[in-house]
Formats: C-alpha cells, structure tokens, sequence
C-alpha cells in the first residue's frame, strides 16, 4: 500500500500541539504504517517538498518566514490542516497585536526604559515581523479546523484518520 | 390562565398566552441560542441569536421578544438562521481580545459554547485587536474589558435584581464599554453593594471573582431567576 | 384669540408693509457666508438712501438655492442677487430705483430651479422672516389649526390627513393617517406627539432649512396632530448641532403662547397642547424613533426591538405619534387645501411634494422641492443643472448612508418612494447626494460605511461589529489587497447585517454597498488580487 505523504509546519506557536501530536503515543507506530513523513521539526528535511498529501500547520503567521513557508507549502500541499489555536485563530501568539507595530512592539521588549537602546533588525538574520500575526487561513485557504490549546491527542488520531481516508478516496481517483 | 397553540418546527406546542416564543420553545424542549437572555431579567432583544423565522412576517423576529399567538408558525432552525448565527459568533470573537487559552472562563464559557454548538470553526473576519483595559480596583471581583461581549446583563442584573444600577454603557459602537458608576473605578464605585450578581450574570469570563483558578470558573446563573422568582412569589 | 382675530393680525401688518420688501436670507448657510451683516448693510443703506418709508429689509428664511448665496430678493420686482456680499448692499438699493446693481450677480427666479419647484412643505420660505409670528399668520398661518379646532372634529381631521395620501417624509414612508387613527384609537389617558428633528444623513438639510425658516408651520402641525390624536403633550426633538433652529422654535413656542396658539384653552377651545423642546446630544441612531424617545426619557439613546410601535406603547408607555418635521409641515395646507388638493399632486402610490437636499457635483445646489414622481433626470438635469466644469453625472445616492447609488441609465426613474426602491435605494429622508465620473465607488460605499460603524449605538452585533467588518473588507478592496473570496465575504456580511440587525441603522447599512456592488462591479472587480 502506498504512503500517504504527510507533513508538519511549525510556524508562530509554542510546539505544544507537536508535543501533544507526540502524545498519541502508540498510535504513532499504526500513522507509521500509513503515512510518509516527509516535512517536520521532527525530522530532519531542510526544504519542503512537492506532492504532500497533508499538512499539519501548527502556530499563527508572526513574520516573513512564516508567510514564505507557508505559501509555498499551500502550492505543494492537497490538504492543509490548521492544527490549534494558534493556526486557527492567532491565539497566544497574536497577543502581540494588542501592542501595536512590530516597531511599537520590538522598543517595547529591547528598548523599554532606554528610548534610544538598540533593536535588533539584522536583515537576513532575524526575520522580519509582519504587521500583525494573522491566522493561518488569512493567508492561504485552509481545508480543516483542528481548534484547542492544543487539541488533545484523540483529537488529532480522528482528524487524522479522517485526511487519510479522504486522502486515499483522492489517490484512488487520480 | 389562557392558552395559545403553535407550531415550532412542525411541532405543536401550546403555552400561556403572554409567553414568548422563547419560553414555548424551551418548554416544548427545543432550544434555541440565546446571549444576551438571562432567565430573571428583561429582554432587549440584542445579540440577535435567538431570530426566528414566523410565516407570514418578512422580517426575523427575536424569540425572546416577541410573543406566542393562536396559530404562528415558527422556524427556528433554517439553513440561513444557522448561517446568521455562525456569523454573529464569529463578529463577536472578533470584535476583543478573546483568547480561549489564557481565559479564566476557559470551558465555562456561554461563548465558547455558542462557537461550539453552532459549529463555528474559524473566525473569517480581521481580529480587531482592541486594547481594552482591565479593572481590579474592586476588593473581591475583576472586570476584563477585553472579554465582554456587551450583552448588558450585568447591567440588567445589577439594576433590575439588585437594584443599585452600578453598571451601564458608556460610549457608542464598537467603543462601547460597561462602566461602573460614573465611569470610576469599579472599586471606588460607591453605589456597589458587593452583591456579586454581575458575576453570576456575566457570560463570559469578562466579570469574574478574584483570586479563582480557572477550574472553580464555574458560575450558577440561574440563581438570578431563582432570586427573582423567590422574590415575586413570597406568601 | 379666535380666527377673526388671526385675520386681523394678517390686515394690520398687511397694511403696515410698505412699497418694497428686501428679503435677505438669514438661514445657516447664508449666515455663514455672512448674510447678517448683510442685512445690517442694507438697512444702513436703505437709511443712507432716505428710502426708510418705502423700503423695508426683512431677514428671511431659506430660498433654497444654497449654493449661490447669499441671496437678496426683491418683493414684488422678482429681482434676485446671489454672491451678495455687506459691500454690495449699496449697490442693491441704488438699483431699486432701477438701473443696474454693478458688479453684482443676478439670479433669475424664471431659472428652471425655481420655476419647476411646487412649494407646500417650502412655501413661506425666503419670503417671511420665521422670527415673526405676525409674518406667518399674514401668510395664512394658524388658519388650518382654527379651521380643525372649530369645524372639525378628530375623526374629520384624521381622516383628511388619510384621504390626501400623505406618507412620513421620514424615509419609511408609512401612510400619516394610518399612524395618527392608530394613535387616536389607542386606549390611553395620556398622549404624546412628537416631531423628530433629529435630521441627521450626511448632506441632508431639509428639515433644518423647514424649521428655520417657518419654525411655525411645524408647530402648527403638531397641533392639528394632537388635536387629532388626542395628546395634550408634545416634544420636538432637535438635533444640537442646529443652533438656530433651536433658536427659533424657541421663540416661534413663546410668540405662540402669547397668541393662545400653544397652551392651554388653544383659540378659545377646550384643546390644551404644550410643546416642549428636546435637544439631541449628537448621536445619529436617535433618528430612529425608538432610540429617539428612550432620549426623551433621559435614557441612553437605543432603540429597542418593535412591536411594540411607538402607537401604542410610546413615550412612557403611553400612545405616542412620532411623524418628521416635514410632514408636520405638511398639515397645514391639507387642511386648508383639502385632502383632494393634496392627492392631486404626486403620483397614485406617492402624493403631495417632497423636500430635496441636492449636493455634491452639481451646479444648482441646495434645496429643492418637486412633485412626487419627477424622474431623477429632470432633478439632476434640469433643476440642478448637471455636474459642474463639464464633468458627467454618474449617480445619484438617495437616501443618505440607508440608501443607495442610483446609476445614470436609470435617471428615468421616477421619484416616489416605490421606483426607488425598486432600484435598490429608498426615498429616505430627502438627501440627493450627485456624483461625477471622477467619483470612485467604493470609496463612496467606504464614506458611507464610516459614517454607520461611527453612529452604531453598539447594542445588538450585526450592526456594531458588522459595521466595522464591512468597512474594513471595503478598504481592503479599496487598497487593491482583497480577493474574490473577501468580495464573496462583504456580500454575505451584507446580507446578514441587513437581515439580522435591530434597527434601521444596521438594516440598511449595507445599501450603499449592495447598490454600488451591482451598479458598478467592475469597480470593485477590477482591484481584486489573485489569492
């Protein structure tokens, strides 16, 4: 039979949903027998790749790197999942909005109590901040909500289970 | 005691005649969302939940307002009622700062609930991102303005229950705040009585007592109309 | 005071007017403009000129064309002077003794912005001075309220506002009989009539030009409607920021109370009627007559859920009959005229005249008043002149922020409160607000969507968070970063806030988007990015 090709993203969150992705425990060894991981934190793939089946996107869109990862994994991906609060709505990770612009908010973390003191602004080395954290699917359509802080682990197995027999509906058609 | 008949979703229902389509719902077992209703208080008819659809009136009718009659026929579960409410949910999410994870009503949340039964996933809307103060002037109870949803029942509670009227709304649109008094501080609010029926009232975690975990969150709100109710049938 | 008397009056200062009248508007546009000192200009000159016995200098109310004022005409020679400046006031008296007034523009009263006018709300404007009581009863004035009082009983009276036809110039445009018999036949001890003044859409000006400039027609109209409905009690309700009008009623109540045509025993009568003004603090939503009364109260200016109608459970739980101060100014002349006089003019479903404020890229601004069923073309084209510098007009938005964009291949539709909205807009209360072709669509949606999620009063959702949800999807358009799924979006946003919200102001919101989304797609289709 052949594997579904299956990834994770980690973008503006706290990997809690990947820990609790973990927390399936021995449900991993059967996901095992059905999915290819082929993009992760958890293993070891610089680049994304084509052909992904599903994509777990965890975290909310903070900065550029977020936005670039993520529309490239929209083009290469058939079903993206938002996986926890933080995709689906902004979360904890958009609190930083209440304090205004990345500048507002990068004096009031570095700078606070030295108005002139240093932020740090390296192009190419730290990325740049968008404007305001959005969820997941401000940015790119989404297919599936999977909602909690973080969803706990059966939640994610029916979700999965779910995208696997779709995603083996859709192979079959093809 | 006179009677009405009526058809809800096809159902035939009969219910005093001065009840509301609410109330003959909800006896008749049907359930129909409501927010800014609270068992006890008046109804003004403001979060726009609990519109049904009554054949023969062009326009949606909220249930908690409006009054059964002889013969209405009412819809409370179309395609467009459900859609309507999904997206009322989905303003209100949107409209403050409502982060579930770091909320003390977390899991005792009328919101969080409505998101839930009404099957609204994801908010579509931009996140306004107000910056909405928090008051903790008061000795026992906090107001967190970035988890109020407007629906005034503390307001309610407070005057038509308690009866010092402690809370109103200040200011207009989505500006809108609750105030306590003259807009002071709630602790320096002379006419509050400490009663802590604003707490009982409040649907979300916006009123809450001090010092409790997010896990003793939970709060009887039906004892407002048990308040009520005791007091308008003493012997 | 009885008739006989009032018709004295009228003799008595008919008799003490003299040969000319100068009429200087002193309404607020042309105050403005300082049409005061004007005035003080031409009596000096008239001094100067010796011409004191022949030649009187009368403030005025408004003459309607806004845009070319100050304006100065002369009684009876028909002569009209716009732009008039206090310099010019010489020149203007020396040209009554013919000749010309150099260097001063001349109006010509045969343009076809008088000329296709029919004046009955409009009719003593720009020709009696609204301080005077005595000007209005010289002009008919009070006639009608003795004719009601003493000829008619209340059945007559309601049934004549019935026969004529009239509906509210409010903007919703429900049958004025139907509303005052079901007041007359509410059960109730007490009664209230109220006049809503709060007029409050962007570009409107019709009901402050009306109680500025014949602050007496309205009172006169409260009156017969009291009289008809049985009230005893009346409030005007009128929006803060028309000082004058304030002004004026205020003393338009006083010289009413002095003649017995307010108060108690009204022409010798056992009618009693007291009208007290309420100011409004600056909230548009208190337009709306439920949220207009909680103000009355002394309660935050909200509007609740109706039924129950104001009719039957109003001011203080009490019968209450809330009409606009237009169709107040109505009264008096179907009274007089007879409601057959009245359902003449107009068209089969819209009778009688309606009061326009016409603004925006147009030549002929300011006010206009045309029978029922002129098309828009005739409006726009005709009285108003087209647009300005050789633009073209490309629609009109009637209605203010509840209404919508008419396009200019439906100019042809009629002006009554049906065709319009047949087309997707609403008579409303009378703003006309005319846009040319440089004019961006969505950018006017966006004003106008500013203005809503500005006035939203916040009680129910759909309007509070609608509003400002619609209004940034139309400056997410406007700034070329929406898709097709934002367009699909508004759409639904609009439909849900159109049918969901409590009141007017939430319902009809999203009419200026809906009417600009299908009169001219192209101008929201054409920014939308690829998603």
């Amino acid at each position: 039979m052949q594997r579904a090709r299956l990834a994770t993203i980690w973008l503006g969150g706290c990997s809690g949903c990947h820990m609790s992705l973990l927390d399936m425990d021995e449900w991993l060894f059967e996901l095992a027998q059905h999915v290819e991981v082929v993009y992760s934190p958890l293993v070891d793939i610089k680049e994304y790749p084509d052909g992904v089946d599903i994509a777990l996107v965890e975290g909310a869109i903070a900065n550029e790197d977020h936005l670039h990862l993520i529309r490239q994994a929209r083009e290469r991906t058939r079903t993206l999942i938002a996986f926890g609060d933080c995709a689906v709505t902004g979360n904890v990770t958009a609190l930083r909005n209440l304090f205004g612009t990345p500048d507002d908010l990068l004096r009031k973390v570095y700078a606070a109590g030295a108005p002139d003191g240093p932020v740090p602004r390296e192009a190419g080395v730290v990325p740049v901040l968008t404007q305001t954290v959005t969820p997941v699917h401000a940015v790119v359509p989404v297919e599936h909500y999977l909602p909690g802080c973080p969803p706990d682990a059966g939640a994610i197995r029916a979700a999965i289970s779910e995208a696997l027999q779709v995603s083996a509906i859709e192979t079959q058609r093809k | 005691m006179s009677v009405r008949t009526l058809s809800i979703n096809g159902q035939q229902v009969s219910a005093p005649a001065e009840a509301t389509v609410l109330e003959a719902a909800r006896d008749a077992g049907i359930t129909i969302p409501t927010l800014c209703h609270l068992d006890g208080l008046s109804d003004v008819g403001a979060c726009r939940l609990c519109l049904v659809e009554i054949t023969g009136s062009n326009k949606l009718q909220p249930a908690c307002h409006t009054r059964v009659a002889e013969g209405m026929e009412v819809q409370t579960e179309t395609p467009r009622l459900q859609q309507y409410r999904r997206m009322v949910v989905e303003l209100l999410f949107a409209e403050r700062n409502h982060v579930c994870a770091v909320c003390v009503a977390n899991g005792h949340c009328e919101l969080q609930n409505l998101a839930r039964a009404l099957g609204m996933y994801h908010v579509r809307f931009d996140y306004l991102s107000p910056t909405c103060a928090v008051d903790i002037t008061h000795s026992r109870f906090g107001i967190d303005h970035n988890r109020c949803v407007l629906c005034a029942r503390c307001v309610r509670a407070c005057d038509e229950v308690e009866g010092v009227h402690t809370w109103d709304i200040a200011g207009r649109g989505v500006a809108s705040r609750v105030i306590s008094d003259l807009d002071q501080p709630w602790g320096e609010s002379t006419s509050c009585t400490a009663c802590g029926k604003c707490v009982l009232a409040c649907p979300t975690g916006a009123i809450f007592r001090r010092g409790v975990t997010v896990g003793e969150m939970e709060r009887d709100s039906a004892k407002i109309r048990f308040i009520v109710e005791a007091r308008n049938q003493r012997w | 005071m009885d008739a006989t008397e009032l018709q004295a009056i009228a003799e008595r200062n008919r008799a003490a007017r003299k040969r000319i009248r100068l009429h200087c508007c002193t309404s607020s546009g042309c105050q403005a403009s300082h049409s005061l000192l004007l005035k003080q200009g031409l009596e000096a000159a008239v001094q100067a000129a010796g011409l004191q016995d022949e030649v009187d200098v009368a403030g005025v109310g408004c003459m309607g064309f806004c845009g070319q004022g100050p304006l100065v005409e002369v009684d009876p020679d028909g002569l009209l002077f716009e732009y008039v400046t206090p310099d010019d006031a010489p020149a203007i008296v020396a040209a009554l003794s013919g000749g010309d007034a150099p260097g001063v523009a001349r109006g010509n009263l045969r343009h076809p912005f008088f000329a296709r006018q029919q004046l009955v709300v409009r009719r003593n404007g720009g020709k009696i001075d609204p301080e005077r009581i005595d000007e209005y009863i010289t002009a008919g004035g009070y006639q009608a309220l003795a004719r009601a009082l003493h000829d008619m009983t209340p059945a007559d009276v309601v049934d004549t506002i019935t026969r004529s036809g009239l509906r509210g110039r409010g903007g919703a445009g429900y049958p004025t009989g139907l509303k005052w018999a079901t007041v007359a036949k509410a059960a109730g001890e007490r009664k209230f009539v109220v006049c809503n003044g709060d007029e409050g859409d962007p570009g409107a000006f019709m009901d402050r030009s009306i109680l500025e400039s014949d602050p007496h027609s309205v009172l006169e109209g409260m009156a017969i409607a009291a009289y008809a409905v049985g009230a005893s009690q009346g409030f005007l309700y009128v929006r803060g920021e028309y000082p004058l009008a304030i002004q004026r009623l205020q003393k338009a109540i006083q010289h009413a109370k002095k003649y017995d045509l307010l108060g108690t025993q009204i022409l010798d009568t056992a009618f009693n009627f007291r009208v007290d003004i309420r100011i409004g603090a600056g909230a548009f939503v208190c337009g709306e007559e439920t949220a207009l009364m909680a103000s009355i109260e002394g309660r935050r200016g909200q509007p609740r859920p109706r039924p129950p109608y104001p009719a039957e459970h109003g001011l203080w739980g009490c019968p209450t009959l809330i009409n606009n101060v237009e169709t107040f100014a109505n009264i008096a002349p179907i009274i007089s005229n007879g409601a057959d006089w009245y359902a003449s003019i107009g068209t089969a479903k819209s009778k009688g005249t309606k009061v326009f404020a016409l603004t925006g890229n147009i030549r002929n601004n300011g006010l206009i008043e045309v029978p029922m069923g002129t098309t828009l073309r005739e409006i726009v084209e005709e009285l108003g002149g087209g647009a300005p510098d050789g633009a073209t007009v490309k629609a009109v938005q009637t209605g203010g922020p509840s209404g919508g964009c008419i396009p200019a291949h439906l100019f042809d539709t009629p002006v009554d409160y049906e065709s319009l909205a047949a087309v997707g807009s609403i008579m409303g209360s009378g703003g006309m607000v005319v846009m040319d072709d440089q004019t961006d669509m969505v950018d006017v949606a966006a004003f106008y969507m500013a203005f809503c999620m500005d006035e939203s009063c916040g009680k129910c959702i759909p309007c509070r968070v609608g509003t400002v949800q619609m209004h940034r999807l139309l400056k997410k358009i406007a700034a070329g970063n929406a898709t097709s799924a934002d367009v699909a979006l508004l759409k639904e946003l609009c439909a849900m806030v159109k049918t969901t919200s409590l009141c007017g102001l939430g319902q009809s919101a999203p009419n200026p988007v809906l009417s600009t989304l299908t009169y001219f797609p192209e101008e929201y289709e054409s920014r939308l990015r690829p998603r």
